[in-house]
Order: C-alpha cells, then structure tokens, then sequence
C-alpha cells in the first residue's frame, strides 16, 4: 500500500468508526470506548508510519480527480506541519477517548459520543491533509458540525444547546467568509492546489484582491480560533461534556484556525496588512483572556479564557511575520495543546469526584486526591511558564520574539511591555487554580466525599504530564526533529536557527520571565480578598459580554429585520404572487427586445390560408374567451368549452401532420374530462351575487390589472410564435432521427422511435413521474375528508331515492338502473371493443401513429366506462382491477428491458430489433424497444385507472361515511 | 395558417393567465388546461420547415427518412411527452384542490375567503 492511500485510510478510518459507533446499542458503552480507541490509536500509527518520508522533505501526497476542470480534485497532502496537527488530534484523541469511556455516564447514550467524536477526529485530519483549499473549508465545516454535535450532546440542557447553537454560529460564519476568501484565493493563482498557491506568493500579495482575501480568511481564522472579538463562544462551549472540551479546546477544533493561519503564513504573512491585523487581535485576545481567566470562579471558565489567551499568544506570533516567531507558534501550539488538554482533564475529574467545578466551593482538595493533585500542579506550572517544564521554554521564545525588533512601530516596541504582564495574568490565573482547588481547608458542603479517579481515567493526564516533563528538560532530544520538520514543513523553506536549549545565560527573555513570574505571585497575594469575596467575572469589563451582543444581533436579524421583511415583501395571497410572476414572465420575454431592438415578421412566405382552418380557430377562440368568462359561476360549462378548445387542438395537430400528438390528445381529453366531472362533485356551491349591485372599485382596478397582465402576455405570445413560424429554423437533431428511424430503430413512426428507442430514458423519467404523480393522488386520497355540506348524496340521487322510496314496488337505486339500461348494455360490450383496439394501437405504434401512451389511456377508458355504466360496486364485483400491479410490472418491464441491454455489453436502454418471419402472417418486426412501449402501456394504464378509481371511490366511501353519521343519529 | 394559429396561440394563452390569476381553484385549474394547449401548440410549431399539411413523420418501409420532405418529428415528440405529463399534474391539481377544499372548507386559493 503507497503512502497515500496509508493517508486515505487514516482520514477514512474515524468516518467509518463513526457510522459503526453510530450502529451500536444505546448502552454500549465499553464497545463504543473500545472502537474508538482502536480507531484512534491506529490513525497515531499510520501517522507515525509516514514520519519517516516526511522527515525528508517530500510530503505524503494522493490526487484523485473529480472535477479537474474546475480545480476540484480530492487531493491529500501530508507535509511536516500537517503532520505534527495530525499526531496531535490522533494522539490527544486516543488519550480523550480512554478518559471519556469513565467520564461519561453509564445513563449517556455512549455511542453517540463517541460515533460524533470519531467524525469531529475525521475532519480535523481532512483539514490538516488537504492539499485543496475549497476540500480544506470543506472539512473545516464539517468540524463546525460535528462541534456543534459535540457540544450539544446533552441536549437536555438549555446551556449546552445555546452554547452549541452560538458556536456553530460564529464558526459557521466564518467558515463562510473562509470560504469566499479561498475562492478569492483561487481566482489570483488560479488554482486551489496547496502546493501551487504556495509557490505564488509574490501573484497573491501583489495582487487587488489580496486585502479582501486576507480578511475573509482571518475572519474564518479569528471565529474558529475564538480571537477577540469573536472569543465569546468558547466559553459557552463549556457546557460540552469535559472530554469534548479536553479535545477541542486543546488540540483541535480552536487549533483548526491556527493550522489556518500557518498553512498561508508562508504566502499571505509579511506585509503591513497582515502584521496590522493580526497582531493587534492576538495582542488584545492575550491580554483580554488572560485578564478575565483570573476572575473566573468556574474551573472550566479559567482554562476556557486561559485557552483564548494562549490562542492570542500563537496568532500573536504568527503575526509577527518573521520565521522565528512562527518556529515559536508552532511548538507552543504542540506544548499548549499537552499541557491544557491534561489540565481540562484534571478539571473534568475534579468535577466528576466533587460534583462542582465552582472554585468557591473547592478547596483543599490535595489531601483526597494527591495524585491527581500533584499532576494537575506541574500542568498548571507549565501553563504558567515555570522553567523545567514545555510551557518555560516557548513562552521564552515567545518573549525573545516580543523583543526582537520587527516594523519599527510604537505597537511592535510596546510588545515586550504587554508580553510581560500577560505573562504575569498567566501566572496569577494558574496560581489561583492551584491554590484554590487544591490548598485551603477542607472544602464543606460538597455532594460526596471525593477520592481518587479509576487509574485509567487517570492515565492521560500522567503519559501528557510525562511529555511535558520530558520535552521542559530535554527539548531536543524529545520534541527537536519533529519540530524542526514541522517548522520546515510550514516555512515551505530551511528553518532558520534556533535553539531549544533550557538556559541561554542571562538575557533579556529570562529577566522577564522572572518578573512575570514574580509578579503573578505579587498579583495574585494582591487579588487574592478581592477573589474570596465570590463576585463573578472581572471588574472593569463585567458589563461588556459578547454574549449578550451576540445574542441582540440574533434577535435583530432573525426576529426583527425577518418580520420587517416579510411585512413589507411578504404575503399570504396566492393572486399577487402570480400576478408577479406572470408580469415578470412578460417583462423578461419583452428585454431583449428593448436591448436589441424590435423585429418583425420573418421573411418565409407561410402556407395559403384554409378557410375550414379559420373557421374551426374561430371556434377554438370562442371556446377559450367563453370558457374564461363562465368557470367561476358554471363549472359545467366551463368544462364543456375546455374540451372545445382541446378538441380545436386536437384537429390542428392532425391537419399540420401530427396525427400521434392528435390520437394522445384525444385520449387524454376524455379521461381529463371524465376526472374534472368526478372532481366537480366535490367542490363548494356556487356564491350567487359576491357584489349584490357592482364591484367596489378596489376589484375592478385589479381586474383590470389582471386583464391586461393576460392580454399582454397572450399578445406576446402570439407575436412570438409568428415571429418564429416566419423565420427558417436552423437544421437540428431531427435530420439524424429522420434518417435513421428505419434503418437503426426499425421503424416507420418517427415519432414513436424517438419515443422508445433514441430517447428511451427521457420517457422513463417520463412515465416515472407519471407513477409518482398517480401514487400521490391515492396517497391524498386516502386521508380525504370532503368538506361537510359535500357528504350528503347529491340532489338528483336523493329526488330519485325518494321517488324510488315511495312507490312501493321500488327499491332505491332502481330509477338510477332503469335509465341506465340501455347505455349500460351497449357499454358493457363495448370493454372488449376498446380493449381490442388499445392492442391494435399498441402494435401498430412503432410504424404508424399509436403506441405504449395512446393504448394505454385507450384501455383505462375501457376500465372507465365499466365504472360509469354499471357503478363501481358491480365493476368491482365482476372485475379485480388491481391498478398499483399494472404500474409496478410497467416500471420494472421497461427497466428490465432497458437494463437487458447490458447483458450483452451495451449501455442502458439500447434497442434492438429485427424482422421476424411468422407463418400465415409474414413478416413482422420485432424490436426490444415494443417490449419497453409494453412496459410504458401497463404503466399507463394502471396510473390512469388508479387516479380515476380513486377519485370515483370517494363517494362510496363519503356514503358510507354519511350513513354511518345517520345510523348514529 | 400561421396568422390564425399565433392569433389561437395568443387568445388561449391570454385567457389561460386570466384564469390562473382568478380567486377560485375551479377557475385555476382550467387556465391551467388552457395555458397548457397554448404551450403545446407553441413548441408544436416551432418545427423546421414550418407548417406542414399532409407530411406525417411516417416513411416507407426499408428507407432512410427524408427531412425535407416530412413534418419535423422532434417538436411532436416533445409536445406528446408534455401531453402525458400535463394529465398527470391536472390530476393531481384537481386532488390537491380538493384535498385543501375539504381541510379548508373554501375552494379559494388562498385557503380562507377573503374578508370583505
């Protein structure tokens, strides 16, 4: 197996642990701890598997093509930098997945922890090992989902779910202006290949866009790395179960943005833009974080504020633009993302053995939980910057840095100041978690006595304790080469020189660790009555929450800009909306004649006009205008005057030679007259006299609206239709039919050849709908419930009944089946007549007009006629009609034939057909397509029948609906 | 012929609009019918080589089809696609309206009478 597809199986692995996660039962907890555990731990091995290569300079690349001609490729790349990210998210994920399978409870539903877990795993590595920025953002959404998810997982609680929605809101927003700035991105180099953009960074500062850019994608950076002034939902993050937190608040999701912000350091850092936008917002987020960790009486609150610091920290020195600093980003990344994922652990133990995580009622809870203890004090220390452990050293690097000299400007000589006293805030916040939790008299009033965890819960804080140990005391042999390749793998270049080593002799960087060390504590015994008195948040900026801003926007733009919105625009009248709709239809049909200019008729002569023709569209002209006039007050009427103007129709498809168009028309005209009438039924009375004198002039201006909007548009469209009609149509596809109707498909209908064989799959999509549109009205129809004054039996029925009643010698229906006798007779025998000639159209479809349609909707009007003769008791008495079977076989006939076509290596749907010599009968043609036009005519029959037999059932079962309402009376 | 089928055109499409810009389902649903026949009869012909009297797209047997002297067979094969298809959403037009007719009790399309 290549390196490549080692790296689409690591990615691929947390994904599929998801879905089988996701497929576990509710309570199973151990088996969901022990997949993804496996999952994890075996994505770490692979990874640490492709180090090697990696190590070399040449990053572990897969190009599988999609779309090559937009530049969308699925493209994974794996260098240095990446790598460290990945060893991360598998790594710390391993440890997280241990620590949850005892933080969470047995009542959780378990599995669904860990299957959305595994997929937040997944996408964290599709951001780190795209080689594709659009595949980037991609990923990077998927992580705002699954976040979301994640945070949301005790869905119970309104925290957890506004926390959840406010997260999913700020990164979801920036992952859209991510998204923008990438496609900006793309434009300049004309790729979104990682490796090309990296290579055109002179093409991407220089270019116009390159501000625009360079914002969108901070924007996405800022809210996804929880920079001021987008810190505030991580916080309310907290609410997430403590291994989420562990996990995305260390090593993940707020790190996605400094991946981010890394990834393009190489193109996009440098320049005034950039060192004037993101030093001041990794300044400010520093400070500000580390400011407000102090005040924080929730013990996940101070490592949630401490974690915005330590991220202003890195997008501070990612700010910089000059490569030590980033060498500096990328290892405190590595040691923020150890120390404070131990830290969040320890936090979650403590929570899980006391019950609380509120500071003011912890206390010394050494003399429980030594161990624990003692662990979560050399973490806080490292967090703190206190020499020997992981954090000392980056920071130092983080105060030479500070120093250094970089634009020369009154913020860049000001750092070393601020550097400072946010490295005294740290101190004082992690002082306060140590001295506060752990030191002081017992703590009183706590739910259960606290004692140590289970050793396995306490495992990763141990082997993370360890590393930051190991990598505080000896920094280059532990974390040295990884770093240096990581450091190469972001610089696209030889790293510059630097040196890991503990003491540098007497700088500047170590006077001032010295100070904030010092300070803290002096900060700290200052603060430490005014943090006992128990007041909530900071002083100062206890009034600004970002919150409660948030919050206001929301309800701004969701609530009261929607509502203004949909007062002014919106409407719960069909009529205007149509109005609309048509008038545009004209407007745009009317623009290119404003633009171009207008036109007149074409220059073809045009066929001598018929006089019949003339007289029969006058007809048709009539129909249309009267039936216009009479559908509101005479429905009957209407429909009378419809199937004129259908009937004109029909003779002008058979005049102008298209005699397949005229059968269908025909046909379908009778069958929609027939379901109009089933349906008039069931429609309300008539309003006599709406306007007892005249319309108020309200109405008649919008008549007259409505007059012209029609006017104008039939206006146009009979100018259009002349225009063109005039005009010489370019030669088209239909000289390829024409020619080879015969000798390819075997018949002499064009049309029908066109139909079933050249165009078979577009009348498959065809009859589909036609199934669905059948298979939805019996849907609807079964849940119909007719409007009440419709139940009762119609007056005609009930003067008959009633006559019927009263003569004594009658039963009731009688009347009924006495006027029916004769039609009923004829109609009867005339079901094998229509059905003999459904056959005969069906066979003589693919030479002459006919075929699957026009014989199908023939037999159903058989069917149809049985039901009006003799009622559809009696038909159904007599005769299983069982439509849903008919549709089924004509679905499956015609795929089946369409998917034989493969048996014999050609694609779906390709037809064959010869001349076979049946004796007494000749020569007859036989081609695969008929088989498909039986399958479109079974189809056809049966949604004709069901659509009519459904609508027909309703008064059966309205009759009984009402005799039972009598009955029960 | 193409003056008098334009101006059919132009009065079905006309009244059609009309009517689907009505109160009433009922009236709807016939503007719909008619809207549908303008259509048809407008893509109809759209064909190459005009109007054409006595040219069914029927050859002979054994033979490859002249274009030029035959109707033209793609606008027919569309327009009896679009026949099919337009029974099928009158069908289903004409349940939905009284589905909602019976839920609503108003046959007005907006669902509810119009206060006056």
């Amino acid at each position: 197996m290549s390196n490549g597809t080692l790296l689409l199986v690591a990615l691929a692995l947390p994904f599929l642990g998801s879905i089988a996660a996701g497929f576990l039962p509710t309570h199973a907890r151990n088996a969901a701890a022990v997949l993804a555990g496996s999952v994890a731990v075996a994505g770490a091995g692979i990874v640490v598997f492709l180090y090697a290569g990696i190590a070399d300079g040449e990053p572990v690349r897969l190009w599988l093509p999609w779309l090559p001609m937009l530049g969308l490729d699925f493209t994974l790349r794996l260098d240095g930098l990446a790598w460290l990210f990945a060893i991360l998210i598998f790594g710390i994920g391993a440890l997280v997945v241990l620590y949850a399978r005892y933080y969470m409870s047995r009542e959780d539903p378990v599995p669904r922890f860990f299957s959305f877990l595994l997929a937040f795993m997944g996408s964290m590595i599709g951001i780190v090992a795209s080689g594709n920025l659009v595949q980037l953002v991609f990923f990077w959404e998927l992580t705002s989902l699954f976040s979301f998810l994640l945070i949301g997982y005790w869905h119970h609680s309104a925290t957890a779910r506004d926390g959840a929605r406010m997260a999913l809101t700020v990164t979801g927003m920036g992952g859209l202006c991510l998204l923008i700035g990438v496609l900006l991105i793309g434009r300049i180099v004309g790729s979104y290949d990682v490796d090309q953009v990296l290579e055109a960074r002179d093409l991407i500062v220089d270019s116009s866009l390159y501000e625009p850019a360079l914002v969108l994608i901070l924007l996405g950076a800022f809210t996804k790395s929880a920079q001021f002034p987008f810190h505030f939902w991580l916080p309310h993050a907290m609410a997430a179960p403590t291994p989420v937190s562990a996990y995305l608040h260390s090593a993940t999701m707020v790190k996605a943005g400094i991946f981010l912000l890394m990834r393009l350091w190489p193109v996009m850092a440098g320049t005034d833009a950039w060192f004037y936008l993101v030093v001041p917002a990794g300044l400010v987020t520093l400070l500000i974080g580390a400011f407000i960790a102090i005040f924080q009486q929730d013990l996940k609150g101070l490592l949630a504020y401490s974690t915005i610091s330590h991220l202003g920290l890195i997008t501070l020195l990612l700010g910089l633009g000059s490569p030590l600093a980033a060498v500096a980003a990328v290892f405190h990344t590595l040691n923020h993302a150890i120390f404070k994922a131990s830290l969040f652990m320890a936090a979650g133990i403590i929570d899980h053995e006391t019950g609380t995580r509120d500071l003011r009622k912890l206390s010394g809870l050494y003399r429980y939980m030594p161990f624990t203890a003692t662990l979560a004090m050399v973490a806080a220390a490292a967090m703190a910057g206190v020499p020997l452990l992981n954090g000392f050293i980056s920071k130092e690097m983080f105060f030479a840095e500070a120093v250094a000299e970089h634009t020369g400007s009154l913020l860049d000589d000001s750092l070393p100041y601020w550097a400072t006293l946010a490295g005294v805030f740290s101190v004082t916040y992690s002082l306060r978690f140590i001295l506060g939790v752990f030191f002081g008299p017992p703590p009183v009033g706590l739910a259960h006595r606290p004692h140590e965890p289970a050793h396995w819960m306490r495992f990763p804080i141990e082997l993370l304790v360890l590393i930051c140990l190991m990598i505080g005391i000896v920094p280059s042999l532990t974390v040295g080469p990884v770093l240096a390749t990581a450091v190469s793998g972001l610089l696209e270049s030889a790293p510059p020189y630097y040196s890991l080593a503990l003491w540098h002799g007497f700088t500047l960087p170590l006077l001032m660790s010295f100070i904030a060390l010092a300070g803290g504590v002096l900060l700290y015994v200052a603060l430490r009555r005014y943090l006992e008195s128990g007041i909530e948040g900071p002083p100062l900026l206890r009034d600004f929450k970002g919150q409660r801003i948030f919050e206001k926007l929301l309800v701004t733009i969701s609530w009261q800009w929607a509502r203004a919105a949909e007062a002014a625009l919106g409407t719960r009248h069909l009529q205007p909306q149509m109005r609309i709709v048509v008038a545009l239809a004209v407007a745009a049909a009317l623009s290119p004649f404003i633009v171009n200019g207008a036109v007149g008729a074409g220059g073809l002569p045009g066929s001598p006009v018929a006089p019949a023709f003339a007289l029969l569209w006058a007809v048709g002209i009539a129909c249309a205008l009267s039936a216009a006039y009479q559908a509101k007050y005479h429905r009957f009427a209407a429909l009378v005057l419809v199937g004129g103007a259908g009937l004109v129709t029909c003779v002008t498809f058979i005049w102008l030679s298209a005699p397949d168009l005229a059968v269908t028309q025909l046909l379908v005209e009778i069958v929609t007259t027939v379901l109009l009438l089933l349906g008039l039924r069931w429609l309300p009375k008539r309003i006599e006299n709406v306007y007892p004198s005249r319309p108020p002039l309200k109405v008649l201006v919008r008549r007259c609206i409505d007059l012209s909007i029609s006017c104008s548009l039939g206006g146009l469209m009979a100018f259009l239709a002349y225009c063109l009609m005039t005009r010489p149509v370019p030669d088209t596809v239909s000289r390829f039919f024409v020619e080879r109707a015969y000798t390819e498909g075997g018949g002499r209908n064009i049309v029908n050849v066109i139909l079933v064989d050249f165009r078979g799959f577009d009348t498959m999509g065809e009859i589909v709908v036609l199934c669905l549109a059948a298979l939805t009205i019996f849907a609807l129809l079964r849940r119909f419930r007719p409007a009440p004054e419709s139940i009762a039996a119609p007056e005609q029925q009930r003067v008959q009944n009633a006559y019927d009643e009263a003569e004594p010698d009658r039963s009731p229906g009688d009347t009924v089946t006495d006027y029916m006798l004769i039609p009923r007779l004829i109609m009867n025998w005339l079901f094998p007549v229509i059905a003999v000639f459904a056959v005969y159209l069906f066979i003589r479809g693919h030479d002459l007009p006919g075929g699957g349609f026009a014989a199908g909707i023939t037999l159903s009007i058989a069917f149809v006629v049985q039901y009006m003769a003799s009622g559809t008791r009696w038909v159904e008495d007599h005769l299983r009609v069982l439509p849903l079977r008919w549709m089924g076989i004509g679905v499956l006939t015609s795929a089946a034939t369409g998917a034989g076509s493969w048996w014999f290596g050609y694609p779906f749907l390709t037809s064959h057909f010869q001349y076979l010599d049946i004796p007494f009968i000749g020569k007859v043609p036989a081609a695969s397509a008929l088989l498909f036009d039986l399958g479109v005519f079974f189809l056809v029959v049966g949604a004709t029948v069901l659509i009519l037999i459904a609508l027909a059932h309703q008064s059966l079962r309205s009759s009984r609906a009402a005799q039972a309402a009598e009955g029960g009376d | 012929m193409e003056i008098i089928l334009s101006i059919g055109i132009g009065v079905f499409a006309a009244s059609g609009v009309w009517l689907i810009l009505r109160p009433r389902t009922y009236q709807v649903i016939i503007g719909l019918s008619l809207i549908s026949y303008a259509v048809n009869l407008f893509i109809f012909a759209m064909a190459g080589g005009g109007l054409r009297v006595d040219a069914p797209p029927i050859i002979a047997s054994g033979t490859a089809g002249d274009p030029s002297a035959l109707a033209d067979p793609i606008p027919q094969a569309l327009v009896l696609t679009a026949i099919v298809i337009g029974f099928a959403m009158t069908a289903l037009f004409l349940v939905v309206l009284l589905a909602a007719r019976g839920r609503t009790g108003t046959d007005h399309v907006d669902g509810r009478e119009p206060e006056r």
